[in-house]
């Protein structure tokens, strides 16, 4: 008899080829994806060369999406996605995905099938924690370890304990996915969950939206988490169903697998948050935010750039202005959703609201481009980060939120809740 | 003389390395702008073998390998914490900037002390107040990795492509 485990756990085992594993288990597992973007690329790309090697372990399971400094924004990003064209060409990669047909990558990969139940996936992004939403494990890697997973399809990993997260009842108007998430890491803190699995379910999870769940999981890397994870269920069957590019599999946690601390929470005493500046865990809920004025509102990227997330931004919108000293900026995580942002009519909404419409990119999440902050400016943003200068001036000021509050408070010039527009 | 830079909890790496100088991967340019966000004196006045003192999850936050190659670059011997980020603890072991944890050192350390680190045997010793500190040797895969040199040098070898 083999002892009870955890979805993390199995996806190891299997992965592994052993028959089971437990936290602190140091092992080699096989890889079904590896991704990088225009910044962690071009560094994996030097390292790969360095191994020796004269093929990627597959050509169909490399990915490169040039995503943060595109459309490029200057000569040396240029000549950064330029390094991941040619390798791409070189060494035959079958999903290099270029700008007209790329996407924000954690918004991309699922939309694409590329990445699916049951996977071990590995990105040169903090962010690739993301397809725990499906039901994958999936973590951030840097560069090098990148690279040699690129040339041996395997890499190491040490088995994490796991932490489960309940969230159960009904939400409460305007709460949404990005509320939980950001209310879990203002409980935890940034590194309530360090080196450990999240593993996110309950009854209001269960009733998610796959949306959402990619919001969740997403920001599990804020609370310190080596992934988050959703178990699969027929909410995931219909989105991957017919999508996914190769077989998957559900893998479920067994009733009496271990966990090193079980966390429940009633949604419905839970509010849209705010998180302050300068770190996620700087949770707020919104009636005790009190009057913050603000110059930009941004809405997107890997977190919330999802056709939900537009919706609910246009829904607010509709019939209204941004207000006069606010910048709106949204950007649309892949072409596929700006495109159904445009049929469903909510890129109208939002440009006749004032708002500017960006082609998807992660550029003014990190302060990259597309939306730098002056010294002294403040944001309201759906993004996933609010370090000292992350989307600018050191002295700039982002607050974190779901598109239902970014879109209100871009409209009332300081941090609102929809309710008081 | 080795002296230290101390810093407090949750250095993310936006501060270590500010993305709007993630357009390049070169060491040396990487260097020139570390820590810039929250200590602008660090680039400049950093000398070769000097040592970074933090508190809890050093390296928190993005993937960008950036951070530990422009403290690498920047010349800095050895970062103490009381905790590392996931992300951050392999890519450093990785490209081999060494990484130590202690959790009483941070709190008793001011800028400018001289450290003495001692590697091999685990060992940190304030010069400034003549406490010894302990920290943890690597072992098992994780020493075998670094005394290889590296991830890159251990694929190399699996690969059959070690001369």
């Amino acid at each position: 008899m083999t002892r009870p485990m955890t979805i993390t756990e199995k996806i190891f085992a299997d992965h592994a080829g052993l028959e089971s594993v437990k936290p602190g288990d140091l092992i080699t597992a096989k890889v079904d994806l590896t991704l990088a973007n225009d910044i962690t690329g071009p560094v994996a790309v030097k390292e790969f060369k360095k191994t020796g090697a004269k093929k990627v372990f597959d050509t169909n399971r490399v990915v490169f999406v040039p995503d943060h400094f595109v459309p490029n924004k200057d000569i040396k990003s240029a000549e950064q996605v330029k390094m991941l064209r040619d390798f791409s060409r070189e060494y035959g990669l079958k999903n290099f995905f270029d700008v007209g047909k790329m996407g924000i990558e954690h918004a991309l990969l699922p939309e694409l099938g590329l990445v699916g139940p049951g996977d071990l996936v590995i990105g040169a992004d903090s962010h690739t924690c993301t397809y725990g939403a499906l039901g994958a494990f999936s973590t951030g890697v840097g560069s090098t370890d990148l690279a040699c997973a690129m040339a041996l399809g395997e890499t190491w990993f040490m088995v994490p304990e796991t932490i489960k997260v309940e969230f159960d009842g009904k939400l409460n108007k305007w709460v949404s996915a990005k509320d939980l998430i950001l209310f879990l890491i203002g409980q935890i803190g940034v590194d309530g969950a360090l080196y450990q699995a999240l593993e996110i379910g309950g009854s209001t999870i269960r009733e998610m939206p796959i949306d959402g769940r990619f919001t969740i999981c997403n920001m599990a890397i804020e609370a310190g988490a080596k992934n988050g994870i959703i178990e699969p269920d027929e909410i995931t069957e219909e989105y991957v169903k017919g999508r996914c590019q190769r077989p998957y599999k559900f893998y479920k946690s067994d009733k009496d697998a271990e966990y090193s601390k079980i966390l429940k929470y009633d949604v419905s005493e839970i509010e849209p948050q705010v998180a302050f500046p300068h770190l996620p865990e700087n949770t707020k809920p919104i009636s005790q935010v009190g009057n913050i004025k603000i110059d930009q509102s941004v809405i997107g990227s890997c977190t919330n750039g999802r056709i939900s997330d537009l919706e609910i931004a246009a829904d607010i919108l509709k019939g209204r202005k941004v207000h006069p000293d606010v910048r709106l900026i949204v950007f649309p995580g892949t072409q596929d959703i700006y495109l159904e942002a445009i049929e469903k009519g909510y890129i109208q909404t939002i440009v006749k609201a004032g708002g500017a419409v960006s082609t998807p990119t992660c550029g003014p999440c990190l302060g990259g481009h597309m939306g730098i902050l002056a010294k002294g400016e403040r944001a309201i943003s759906t993004t996933n980060r609010n370090f000292v200068g992350r989307m600018g001036d050191v002295e700039s000021e982002v607050y974190l939120s779901s598109p239902a509050i970014a879109a209100a408070s871009a409209v009332l010039g300081e941090i609102t809740s929809p309710e008081k527009i | 003389m080795t002296k230290t830079w101390v810093y407090k909890d949750n250095v993310d790496t936006d501060v270590i390395i500010p993305a709007r100088y993630l357009n390049t991967s070169e060491p040396a340019e990487l260097a020139k702008h570390c820590m810039e966000d929250i200590d602008k004196d660090f680039a400049n006045e950093v000398k070769q073998g000097d040592v970074i003192i933090a508190g809890e999850n050093f390296g928190c936050g993005s993937s960008r390998e950036h951070a530990p190659i422009a403290i690498k670059a920047s010349g800095i011997k050895a970062v103490i914490a009381k905790s590392f980020a996931r992300i951050f603890f392999r890519n450093a072991i990785n490209i081999g900037l060494v990484i130590l944890k202690n959790a009483e050192l941070p709190d008793e350390v001011k800028k400018g002390d001289e450290i003495d680190v001692d590697i091999e045997n685990g060992t940190i010793k304030n010069l400034s107040t003549g406490k010894t500190y302990p920290t943890t040797a690597y072992t098992g895969s994780i020493k075998e990795l670094i005394d290889i040199g590296g991830l890159v040098n251990y694929t190399k070898d699996k690969l059959g492509n070690s001369k």
